[in-house]
């Protein structure tokens, strides 16, 4: 298979506590430039530092990632799917009953800790993932597209979970996502990257307040957020659906 | 249909089954020469484990088949593992794989007889021959329903390659794995009381043809109904552990 030059120039600075949303034609890199940040791919050129420290091919300890695959691990109950990062870093049991209650109460799976995620719904199979990330108590979270699985309504109401945690934990959030309303309504910033390879055309400040949820969507000021960001990546989005078609 | 009802219409229509064959042999209808009553099948089998000559055969056969059992297990997992870890490898072999079922492996026994003796060794080889290959598959239909995103989220939890494998990708593949284990077990002793019934010193197979061959008709139905009673409860508790943890999944 030929080599895929994935990713253009990057410089990118995440501010702790920021949400920051990455949007993007398909296949512009998107997916390519969270496996870089987190250490799960390196990148050929260049360097990326996590609270200074360069990220090497390791994710680095205070990195959590939530992928869009289902990740629930369909032989643990949800319990022990939310206790399995802290047992493998050998937490207490005490201190690990504790802090998994804790991310149960939060991601309101307290029902359904003794279910299995086969009884689950996509969305809470989503958010079983999110507490097994959370109960890391990760400094920087990392999105690729949670919830491109889901229908919109519940993506909604996803997207005022992942805000409300997002304000309880304090964490940097950069979320990968194709959805720009949804980029539009969660973050603090939005970067909008060009066809691949991929690099920032614009970085858009949205000036919301911290304290937002869902109910943002029907401002005025979100639909020119939205439009903004459309307008930004129509031609992008056209050239990739040229060059896949080429290809 | 409910499963109970299920089960309930499964026995009835065994026993129904079994009543009609022992009122077929008990009214003539079936030549006693032929076979002998259900009943006295089940009372010739109690009074085989008084035999000590039967109860040796028992062990032979069921250390036989263990052995190639645990060896088909072992071994077809690894083989599985090292072809999905060498996708070469595995192009080169899935062919062979896929046709392996298709060679009657039988046709060595004599050569194995050649290299071994009439002793135990031939017929459990034959029963590992017969058992390995079906681990082999079923260990790389596990392994390839691993979804990629566990292989990531592995490395986000800083598993290392041991963990990896015992953490995440044994349980994951596990449904699997078990199926393959699960065949293993019937092929085995397919493999193993066949060899018993074409040449052996020893053994349930070797038990039951030389019954048959001596007109041993109570003999030769009470083996078979041990056959049949240790196939059928094996493989009844090992599917009731396997629904255990499909149902666990979901079918997942």
């Amino acid at each position: 298979m030929p080599d895929v030059h994935a990713l253009g120039p990057i410089d990118l600075s995440l501010q702790p506590g920021e949400f920051f949303a990455v949007v993007g034609p398909s296949g512009c890199g998107k997916s390519t430039l969270l496996e870089v940040i987190a250490g799960l791919s390196p990148p050929t050129q260049g360097e990326v530092l996590f609270d200074g420290v360069p990220v090497g091919s390791f994710v680095p300890e205070g990195i959590g990632v939530i992928f869009q695959d289902d990740a629930s691990f369909p032989w643990l109950t949800v319990r022990e799917n939310i206790a399995f990062g802290l047992k493998r870093r050998g937490t207490d049991s005490k201190t690990t009953r504790r802090l998994v209650d804790d991310a149960l109460e939060l991601t309101g799976l307290g029902h359904f800790a003794d279910g299995y995620p086969a009884q689950l719904s996509g969305g809470m199979r989503q958010r079983v993932c999110i507490a097994r990330t959370l109960v890391l108590q990760p400094r920087l979270i990392l999105l690729d597209e949670p919830f491109g699985a889901l229908d919109q309504q519940t993506r909604l109401l996803m997207g005022d979970e992942v805000l409300r945690l997002w304000r309880e934990t304090g964490a940097s959030i950069l979320l990968i996502t194709h959805a720009l309303d949804e980029a539009a309504m969660l973050s603090d910033r939005v970067g909008v990257m060009s066809a691949r390879p991929g690099r920032f055309l614009d970085i858009v400040t949205t000036n919301w307040p911290r304290n937002r949820d869902s109910t943002i969507v029907t401002r005025p000021d979100f639909g020119q957020i939205t439009s903004r960001l459309w307008t930004l990546l129509r031609d992008q989005s056209m050239k990739s659906i040229v060059e896949t078609a080429r290809a | 249909m409910r499963p109970r009802k299920a089960t309930i219409v499964r026995l009835v229509l065994i026993a129904a089954a079994v009543g009609s064959l022992e009122a077929a042999c008990r009214t003539g209808l079936v030549a006693r020469f032929t076979m002998i009553p259900p009943s006295e099948m089940v009372v010739s089998l109690f009074g085989l484990f008084r035999s000590p000559d039967v109860v040796s055969d028992i062990g032979q056969t069921l250390t036989a088949v263990g052995i190639a059992l645990a060896a088909a297990v072992l071994i077809g997992f690894l083989i599985g593992a090292l072809l999905y870890a060498v996708p070469r490898a595995r192009r080169i072999a899935d062919p062979l794989l896929a046709t392996y079922y298709a060679v009657p492996v039988f046709v060595f026994y004599p050569l194995l007889i050649v290299f071994f003796g009439l002793n135990a060794i031939p017929k459990t080889v034959i029963g590992f021959l017969y058992a390995f290959v079906v681990m082999i598959i079923n260990t790389l239909n596990g392994l390839d329903r691993v979804p990629g995103v566990f292989w990531k989220t592995a490395r986000v939890h800083h598993l290392g390659r041991r963990d990896t494998v015992v953490h995440l990708i044994l349980p994951c593949a596990g449904p699997y794995l078990f199926t393959g284990a699960k065949l293993a077990v019937m092929y085995a002793f397919i493999g193993v009381i066949g060899s018993e019934f074409i040449l052996s010193s020893g053994g349930l197979g070797y038990r039951i043809s030389f019954a048959y061959n001596n007109f041993q008709s109570d003999v030769m139905y009470g083996l078979i109904l041990f056959v049949l009673m240790v196939v059928i409860l094996v493989n009844m508790g090992l599917y009731a552990w396997e629904r255990v943890l499909m149902e666990r999944r979901g079918g997942r």
